[in-house]
């Protein structure tokens, strides 16, 4: 497993590289445009960033994250969850930067390579700003009657979150 | 939302922080996460660009039409009730650009594939079963690389920040698949 994982980075820059040759691509233009793009995007989440990275620092600081991990240690324990990344769950679904601050709160507290923070990875990586999506999709057609969307959408969410505390256990042991 | 959602967390932090007796660090936290998270931005940019570079020479070079093209019979089993060939296009090109995690690409061809749907669906205002399904995978992520994550894992120091995607792979189609399943039964109770 842990091959393949290093084997995956390579090839694929190999294939996107000798592809852009066989289709003829300017690949250095190419890559500069997409490069600068990353930077737009960056820069464009930096002031959301700001605003939730200092609210779930105070959140932190203020001894309120250790109280809801507590809180939910018997619930996350029973799927063998580490219960420091439930505030990441909890706002992954609602917000894009908001699950990126608590994010980089865990890594910054447990740090990356730990058990918490590969769940952690691992959440983030596997899952959506699931209501932003909803809101985004359905209100460019004018949409208010969703049926099911939520519920399946939820349902997803759910699954990538149990399963990332099975396959961290799974591929990197406790 | 996100209003009452950040103005919380604030408000809670100081009231908490009051009670446990924490308040200085509390103030002192957010001064040094509004320091830090320069910091943490400006080390994540550069495999965030590495990474935006990279998928935009797939893009250009037709590996995305062609992975789109593969996708097609995925689609046609999925979205049983689009007639439009436009309208699957769209879809193919969508979940393409979000498996090589071109964000800005995925979304323009998604609400295109939204707005034919919605010219099929004569039910107004009413999602059709097609749109609930497009909805549901676009909110759950499929990605090859999920670059942000791994500019954030670099930034932190991570010894090797790719060791993760192999597990985030399998856990993002468990996720999928299970989304799926369940809007397809959902979908049988009521037909429209």
């Amino acid at each position: 497993m842990e091959y393949l994982s290093i084997l995956c980075v390579p090839s694929i820059i190999l294939i996107v590289i000798i592809s852009g040759f066989l289709g003829k691509v300017k690949v250095y233009d190419a890559f500069m445009d997409g490069a600068k793009e990353g930077l737009v995007t960056v820069f464009k989440i930096f002031p959301a960033l700001v605003g939730l990275i200092v609210s779930i620092g105070m959140l932190r600081a203020s001894g309120t994250l250790e109280i809801i991990t507590n809180v939910l240690k018997p619930l996350t324990d029973l799927i063998n969850m580490p219960s420091e990344v439930v505030p990441l769950a909890l706002m992954r679904p609602l917000s894009g930067s908001g699950a990126v601050a608590v994010l980089t709160d865990i890594f910054e507290n447990y740090g990356t390579d730990s058990f918490i923070g590969r769940c952690a990875s691992i959440m983030m990586g596997s899952t959506e700003t699931t209501f932003y999506t909803i809101a985004i999709y359905y209100g460019a057609v004018g949409i208010n009657k969703v049926r099911h969307t939520i519920k399946s959408a939820l349902i997803a969410d759910f699954t990538g979150m149990i399963c990332a505390a099975i396959f961290t256990l799974v591929f990197f042991g406790k | 939302m996100m209003n009452y959602i950040w103005g919380s967390l604030i408000v809670l932090s100081v009231v908490v922080s009051i009670f446990t007796g924490k308040v200085s660090e509390t103030s002192t936290a957010a001064m040094n996460s509004a320091k830090e998270c320069v910091e943490t931005v400006l080390s994540m940019v550069g495999v965030m660009c590495f990474w935006m570079g990279l998928m935009e020479i797939a893009n250009r070079s037709g590996l995305l039409d062609k992975f789109a093209r593969m996708l097609s019979p995925v689609i046609k089993f999925l979205f049983k009730d689009v007639k439009s060939e436009k309208a699957k296009k769209a879809i193919s090109m969508n979940m393409a650009a979000n498996i090589f995690g071109i964000g800005n690409a995925a979304t323009p061809f998604g609400l295109a594939a939204m707005e034919e749907m919605a010219r099929e669906n004569k039910n107004n205002g009413l999602a059709s079963n097609s749109m609930c399904m497009m909805v549901v995978i676009n909110t759950a992520s499929i990605q090859l690389i999920p670059t942000t994550l791994l500019a954030f894992r670099s930034a932190y120091n991570s010894q090797n920040p790719f060791e993760v995607v192999p597990a985030i792979w399998i856990t993002s189609i468990c996720s999928v698949v299970l989304g799926v399943l369940s809007a397809k039964i959902f979908e049988k109770r009521r037909s429209v």
